[in-house]
């Protein structure tokens, strides 16, 4: 499937949400509360911040999952969890068909090997007192990979397949820049070979060009390398590049999921479609009509005490009494495709709100 | 002032707020002499609002807070000329800098995070930077508090400004940044990436109120980013920096719709589109240039891709002029390619829908 997305961007074709496919990871109710004190009164209360509340989806081997969402909707805990770098509080998380949720540390080691993060930023991501060979060298040595004596090679083969000079093996982080230390990020993770790779905010530290750069390595990479990703980021932009299949947050909860295009052209529930008017548009100055705005009033609410019913439901501009009164399921509603789902109550879908140049061009 | 080269926003009946001549910002360190800002000249209108755009190092920032006069004079070399509604800030001395701080220009900072004092609460601080041009009691600096924090949007502004920075939410701060940035009415608002840290929903929000705000007060802008989408949405004029230097200033039209400089064409083809999905990005290859070893001619050779197309290696031995090319009215370009409309309209314009 790596060799599909290869054609141009109107004919991706992905492996599909249907009963065929051999989910990688699957996901089912995860949650994870933080407890938190407050010392108000005479005892300390302890409150539970619902940081993810029951998220669940898959992922296919080769494909991209996006998560978007705003700040402190649970997107960056999500991709924790997946990875195991901290415990559920509950839910059932599958790799390969083996339940990982409640694994214990042992069990989970060889399984990392499978599994690997990129993370946001690149400047605390490395170990500034190691060299790029100690810091990519490492996991090979932890799996036992390959033999001591042949591991330099294989760094600085990972060095070149992610665009570094090969020469540079001995150097310290602080000689590289943000765009190469993400690169140096990278080649870490592809070193054990895995085959999952949670990606957070990989590119959002960086600037444009280098951005850019990085994105088409990412590519590059899961082409060539069959890789499947969780991607997690708020550019839109970036998520739509990059991502086969999105899932929007909100307070904890999945929202809207569905394919690229789904969620891109015909998005349903109105948070996302809020998202998606809120993104500013290159192509307001190229003549493109500017599509209707939606202005979200206030922030999020606070996740120790989420809204009743739906939650986004406070912000909403649709919002009547059964949303108060009655939690809307994640399914397939009418006039959705296969596959994407939309957890509201009164989804209608707006296709203007992204495809502004693509009518005005035509 | 009359050897001022024509400039974009050159409309009659406008005041001109701020003026920026061939303005050289230098910074001595152990490793050599960094050139951050090279020969840096624009101006602004009342009214206006100017992007400037560019990669981290281009000097976009350096040369706005000279503007505001933040750079330590002792650690500094600042040379060229800012006037700033008619007075010089290049050799002036502190008092009269601080003078015009606040009440003539102000700026937003990037991080509403690390901007307030985190032990001082919000109105007390806002209060402070009213007090500091007015002869007022400390009632009425409130009061104007209060009044200020209701306009860019915060509701409650009663209790709010009672509050301490760490009860605001990271957009609720911004706006507060804002309300402490326009207190003063201040004549021209520097924006030091106000959004970057902000959520989308949330710079929408920011941006609305900062397009408003001009409305009304009908103050000028500069607005400092890296997004070209969101200039794309507010900014009237575009410049965008490169090394130190303006390589491309015009309308937001003329820069993002037609753009005359490979840069500007590298920056626009990085960015990943909303509206459309796969394939590969257009990138710019390389990194930005060392500020203490600038390349030599036009510093943007070394990563252009369309160097050879200028004979004679040209490119590597002269600096191009910031100069109103043939075929253009208004707009200022740095490019040595004698047909850079062409290049434009057959080979990059179809990579950028």
């Amino acid at each position: 499937m790596s060799t599909a997305s290869t054609e141009t961007s109107e004919t991706v074709v992905h492996p599909r949400r249907d009963n065929t496919r051999e989910p990688l990871l699957e996901v089912t109710d995860l949650v994870k509360h933080y407890p938190v004190k407050e010392y108000t009164g005479l005892f300390p209360t302890t409150n539970q911040v619902r940081a993810v509340d029951g998220v669940s989806f898959d992922v296919a081997p080769g494909e991209t999952l996006g998560l978007v969402g705003e700040s402190g909707c649970g997107k960056t805990t999500t991709g924790r969890l997946v990875t195991r770098l901290i415990d559920p509080t509950s839910g059932s998380i599958k790799f390969d068909g083996k339940e990982i949720g409640q694994a214990k540390e042992r069990q989970l080691r060889s399984m990392r090997r499978d599994m690997q993060l990129i993370f946001q930023d690149p400047y605390q991501s490395l170990n500034p007192r190691q060299t790029v060979n100690t810091i990519i060298g490492t996991p090979l040595e932890v799996h036992n990979l390959v033999p001591k004596n042949k591991r330099k090679d294989r760094v600085q083969e990972l060095l070149e397949l992610v665009g570094l000079n090969p020469e540079h093996v001995n150097r310290y982080p602080n000689e590289f820049s943000g765009g190469q230390r993400q690169r140096i990020g990278i080649a870490r993770a592809l070193a054990v070979e895995p085959r999952l790779i949670v990606a957070d905010e990989p590119v959002s530290a960086l600037d444009v060009s280098i951005q850019a750069q990085v994105m088409n390595l990412l590519e590059k990479l899961r082409k060539e390398l069959n890789l499947a990703f969780v991607f997690v980021a708020h550019d839109l932009g970036v998520v739509r590049h990059f991502c086969d299949r999105v899932a929007v947050m909100y307070l904890g909860k999945i929202v809207e999921i569905g394919d690229r295009s789904d969620i891109y052209e015909a998005p349903q529930h109105p948070y996302t479609q809020a998202l998606l008017s809120a993104a500013p548009d290159l192509n307001v100055v190229r003549g493109a009509e500017r599509k209707e705005r939606i202005r979200l009033e206030g922030d999020v609410p606070s996740p120790i005490n989420p809204p009743s019913g739906c939650r986004f439901r406070t912000r909403c501009w649709k919002a009547q009494d059964v949303c108060a009164q009655e939690e809307p399921l994640l399914e397939i509603k009418s006039g959705a495709r296969q596959g994407h789902q939309i957890a509201c109550h009164f989804p209608e879908i707006k296709d203007d709100l992204a495809t502004s140049l693509e009518n005005t061009s035509a | 002032m009359s050897a001022l080269p024509a400039t974009p926003v050159a409309e009659s009946g406008r005041e001109r707020i701020l003026e920026v001549n061939d303005l050289q910002v230098q910074f001595p360190t152990a490793d050599g002499l960094v050139n951050a800002v090279n020969g840096l000249t624009y101006s602004l209108d009342m009214g206006r609002t100017l992007a400037i755009v560019g990669e981290s190092g281009s000097g976009k920032s350096v040369s706005s807070m000279a503007v505001m006069g933040l750079h330590d004079p002792r650690r500094t070399r600042i040379s060229g000329s800012i006037v700033l509604d008619g007075t010089e800030l290049v050799g002036a001395s502190q008092e009269t800098i601080r003078q015009l701080r606040s009440s003539t220009a102000a700026m937003i900072f990037q991080d509403p995070q690390s901007s307030f004092h985190p032990f001082k609460k919000i109105g007390d601080q806002i209060a402070e930077a009213y007090l500091v041009h007015h002869k007022v009691s400390k009632k009425v600096a409130m009061t104007r508090t209060v009044e200020m924090l209701d306009r860019v949007g915060i509701p409650n502004p009663d209790r709010r400004a009672k509050q301490y920075p760490h009860e605001f939410s990271g957009g609720m701060r911004q706006r507060a940044m804002i309300a402490l940035g326009l207190i003063n009415d201040p004549r021209l608002l520097i924006a030091d990436e106000p959004t970057t840290a902000l959520d989308v929903t949330v710079q929408a929000q920011i941006l609305d109120l900062l397009n408003d705000l001009q409305r009304e007060f009908g103050s000028a802008i500069v607005l400092i980013t890296h997004d070209l989408a969101v200039v794309a949405e507010v900014a009237d004029d575009v410049m965008v920096m490169y090394g130190g230097r303006a390589v491309e200033h015009g309308t937001a039209h003329e820069v993002l719709a037609n753009p005359r400089h490979p840069y500007t064409w590298g920056l626009l083809g990085s960015v990943p589109k909303l509206s459309a999905s796969g394939g590969n990005l257009r990138t710019i290859r390389g990194l930005p240039p060392s500020l203490i070893n600038l390349p030599s001619g036009c510093s943007f050779h070394p990563r252009c891709d369309f160097s050879d197309r200028v004979p004679g290696g040209l490119c590597s031995k002269e600096l191009p002029g910031l100069e109103v090319r043939a075929g253009d009215t208004t707009r200022r370009s740095r490019c040595h390619l004698a047909d850079p409309a062409g290049i434009f309209d057959a080979e990059i314009a179809s990579t950028l829908e």
